[in-house]
């Protein structure tokens, strides 16, 4: 993976840059030693890994401005970092840069019931903004799978997603508000308790932008009554193409389950090994999770199970309690945990149109003969975001290599047929060589134009998104190099 | 005018444009500060290009008629989630609203405090810049973060960063029933009361609006219930238990229909006099809308969307004082428009950010220029 090479000059600097710092944190706040910059060397795309110049953990608004405003004098690039668990290398240093963690900013900061909101700092966890108010009868959407260690900085900055998306929508459709600090340590306030922020929409292009336009500090999140019960109903098929032409059907009728998951035959075996869940051996299973009271999850139920019957299950097992709806959710949710017992593997994030996912499937069967290496498959199949996981070994030299040609090769299938190259992860540096496939130049052009008015320097988070040689003429005095 | 038949063409004309353009879809929504210049239209650039029913997206042409998409939708029982208004009674305009138009305007609808915004169903959209350049951002999956999301930022922008020429939408099932709890005589303090309580329960709520002056004169608070039948009949029984307010409950499917459409609308709202919108905290809403002295009122988004009609040339804003939200001042004289900032006027560094956007994606000042002050 190319990464710029780091300015000589800036680590010359290192002690007076350092000693700037800790003029305007807290003892402790600035993180240095080259034995504990290892800690922030890489975040969860752990293939790649680089000591930043030192890591900063601010534990105010005015401290982060602080920060910022010495690296914008400073001219060191910054990388803003939430809880480090990123997949696509979002939070991934160069040795030249400083990394800005929000781990010290965790309070919440206001709840209000009956406007339906919260105001966080954002360096709280996803899990315990929802544990904030799940007392009152609330909860907070967005659930990634990680969320029980990641960051609400890190979910606006990847607008992350999860498995209820479907009805609840993904990070952008649930925040209200932020105070973000920009490179020059100017503060923003945009948005806050209200619907639809005036002005232009900046709100919705900060969101997602993977900390490249400023560092989001504190986030106004909408909060939802906590449905009166859910259940799951699982199916088993004995075709991918029949599973996937049942979720059309359920998606045509009119309901709007809150999750469709998919998952087939390799991963379904896996699972069952690692967690013993009771599934059926099949070629394709769906997990399908309804809401509302309990007599409105019968009739949805049974209006799914009727759409399920006209496409022959192999398997067809309702909810009716807590206890089967936890066993049939337990494969689903170890599935990685599972393929992860078995062999290394690298997850894929592409979204593709819900109608391709039959001629999607089949093709990376096809490919996964040409690559020689395995392929599972689970997925969000209710909004299309597929998660193949290719199964490589690191020990084997060359396979590494391999899987991420092949997984590059599927990212480009899921964008020839309509779709993306990443549905939650986000681009970082994992697909950033692969934007190319998806946008063309003047596409990209408008993006940076984004960020050239928010970041003129382009010192945050300047290695991540675009192709380094797109954005090499924007990013002063660095030289893409092996 | 300046009607361009295809992308390739609105390309060429942006980038052979000489002055300020004025851009128009059907021209419905005569709002902002007034642009001189010559219209370019977006009309020409219709049509349904892909509806995928099962995979709930369609994309279609900037300058289709907002009502041959809702129809192709109803068609598969399927619909826009955020309920897009429709100015033409309120503003007095005539002509089809376009999907374009929805778009730049961000047009959303009761269902807006349940379903998203026009902005959280729109997936993919195709511009030309100020420059000419064409350019695209999302797709047509509902999950999407390659690269910055400039869907968002183009919905709502009234056109000053580029011409929409493609959008593409999630859309939703339409349930097939509805009911809606009708509460009489509420204060305007009880009422955003009641609808916050509402919202708060489990029993999604799809629209809850509030009318001080209702059809009859007395206040009537409206709270709708979507879905199959047995679950709107459970759900509309169950809160009015949970508000113990009374009220009668509506199931009459073109009632209750033409009901929402008076408040999407603004039907009630006087033809004299200005109107403007304001965004606040629900909560918030009684205090701040008994400070605009106003001459109709309509509360919807549970309190957190006021419509006020004042008397004209007024400076709603001066009598309102800081209050966190925004106010916009959609109709009025021209005199007024110029005189009055439309939109609500942006702290500095906010101000900065988009005046740099602006310069950027437009740097002839050739769109719409000056319509969002």
């Amino acid at each position: 993976m190319e990464m710029p090479v780091p300015d000589p000059e800036i680590l010359n600097r290192k002690a007076a840059i350092v000693a700037r710092l800790q003029k305007v944190l807290p003892e402790g706040a600035v993180i240095h030693e080259p034995t504990e910059t290892r800690a922030y060397e890489c975040d969860a795309l752990t293939a790649y890994r680089c000591p930043p110049l030192c890591a900063v953990l601010p534990g105010s608004t005015e401290e982060v401005a602080a920060v910022l405003k010495i690296c914008h004098q400073e001219g060191v690039p910054v990388v803003p970092r939430g809880s480090g668990t990123s997949l696509a290398g979002g939070a991934l240093p160069t040795a030249d840069s400083v990394i800005l963690g929000v781990a010290r900013l965790n309070d919440v900061l206001e709840t209000d019931y009956d406007n339906r909101f919260i105001r966080v700092q954002t360096g709280r966890t996803n899990l315990s903004v929802t544990g904030a108010v799940e007392e009152e009868g609330f909860f907070y959407a967005p659930d990634p799978s990680s969320q029980l260690a990641c960051a609400i900085a890190g979910n606006i900055a990847m607008n992350s997603g999860g498995a209820h998306c479907l009805k609840y929508g993904v990070t952008t459709n649930n925040l209200m508000g932020v105070t973000m600090v920009q490179m020059d340590g100017t503060v923003v306030e945009i948005g806050g308790a209200y619907l639809d922020a005036p002005g232009l929409d900046l709100l919705g292009v900060i969101c997602g932008s993977e900390g490249q336009l400023g560092v989001v500090t504190e986030a106004t999140l909408r909060i939802l009554p906590k449905p009166e019960g859910a259940r799951p109903i699982l199916i088993g098929f004995n075709s991918n193409e029949v599973a996937g032409a049942c979720v059309s059907d359920i998606i045509r009728a009119g309901v709007l389950p809150v999750a469709i998951e998919f998952m087939d035959r390799p991963c379904i075996e896996a699972t069952e090994d690692f967690a013993k869940a009771g599934y059926p051996m099949c070629e394709a299973l769906l997990i399908v999770e309804v809401e509302g009271s309990q007599a409105e999850i019968d009739e949805q139920l049974k209006l799914i199970s009727a759409i399920a019957r006209r496409h022959d299950p192999v398997e067809l097992r309702e909810s009716k309690s807590d206890e089967e709806s936890a066993r049939i959710w337990l494969g689903r949710k170890s599935a990685f945990g599972a393929m992860g017992q078995i062999n290394d593997y690298m997850c894929l994030d592409g979204t593709i149109p819900v109608s391709s996912l039959p001629h999607v499937l089949r093709r990376i069967g096809e490919m996964s003969k040409e690559y020689g290496l395995d392929v599972a498959n689970v997925f969000h199949a209710g909004d299309g975001n597929m998660h193949p996981l290719i199964l490589f070994d690191a020990n084997k030299p060359g396979d590494l290599e391999l899987c991420e040609a092949f997984g590059a090769e599927i990212l480009r299938l899921c964008v020839e047929v309509g779709g993306c190259l990443t549905g939650e992860h986000g681009v970082g540096i994992e697909k950033r060589d692969l934007m190319f496939d998806q946008f063309s130049g003047e596409d990209l052009e408008a993006q940076m134009k984004v960020k050239d008015v928010f970041d003129p320097a382009w010192l945050l988070n300047p290695a991540k998104v675009f192709p380094l040689a797109v954005s090499q003429a924007r990013r002063p005095g660095q030289i893409a190099a092996q | 005018m300046i009607e361009p038949a295809t992308e390739t063409e609105l390309a060429e004309a942006l980038r052979a444009a000489a002055g300020p353009l004025r851009i128009r879809g059907g021209g419905t929504r005569e709002i902002g500060k007034p642009v001189a210049g010559e219209v370019l239209s977006t009309r020409a650039l219709s049509g349904i290009e892909l509806y995928d029913p099962g995979a709930l997206t369609i994309v279609v042409g900037a300058g289709t008629p907002l009502e041959e998409m809702e129809a192709a939708l109803a068609a598969e029982n399927q619909r826009l989630a955020f309920e897009p208004l429709d100015y033409r009674g309120v503003l007095g305009s005539a002509g089809a609203p376009t999907i374009g138009g929805v778009v730049a305007t961000n047009a959303s609808g009761p269902r807006r405090i349940q379903a998203g915004a026009c902005r959280d169903s729109l997936i993919g959209v195709r511009f030309v810049d100020g420059s000419g350049a064409v350019v695209k951002n999302g797709g047509r999956v509902m999950k999407n973060v390659t690269g910055y999301d400039l869907v968002k930022l183009m919905c709502g922008s009234w056109g000053t960063l580029g011409v929409l020429s493609q959008v593409a939408f999630k859309v939703l099932p339409a349930p097939p029933d509805r009911a809606v709890l009708l509460i009489e005589g509420l204060s305007d303090e009880a009422a955003v009361a009641a609808m916050a309580q509402a919202l708060a329960s489990p029993y999604e709520v799809s629209g809850a609006a509030h009318l001080p002056r209702g059809v009859d004169g007395d206040p009537v608070t409206m709270l709708r219930l979507e879905g199959f039948e047995a679950s709107t009949r459970y759900r509309a029984g169950a809160l009015r238990a949970l508000l113990g307010l009374g009220g009668d409950i509506e199931r009459d499917l073109q009632k209750t229909a033409a009901g929402w459409r008076y408040i999407r609308d603004l039907e009630g709202a006087p033809a004299g006099g200005d109107l403007w919108r304001i965004s606040v905290k629900p909560s918030d809403g009684p205090g701040i809308a008994a400070r605009a002295g106003a001459d109709w009122l309509e509360y919807d988004w549970g309190g957190g969307l006021i419509w006020a009609v004042v008397e004209a040339g007024v400076d709603l804003r001066a009598r309102l004082g800081n209050f966190a939200g925004h106010a916009t001042l959609i109709r009025a004289a021209q005199a007024t428009r110029e005189r009055l900032a439309v939109f609500q006027p942006e702290p500095a560094p906010v101000a900065a950010i988009s005046a740099g956007l602006r310069a950027r994606f437009d740097p002839r000042g050739i769109l719409n220029p000056g319509i969002m002050g």
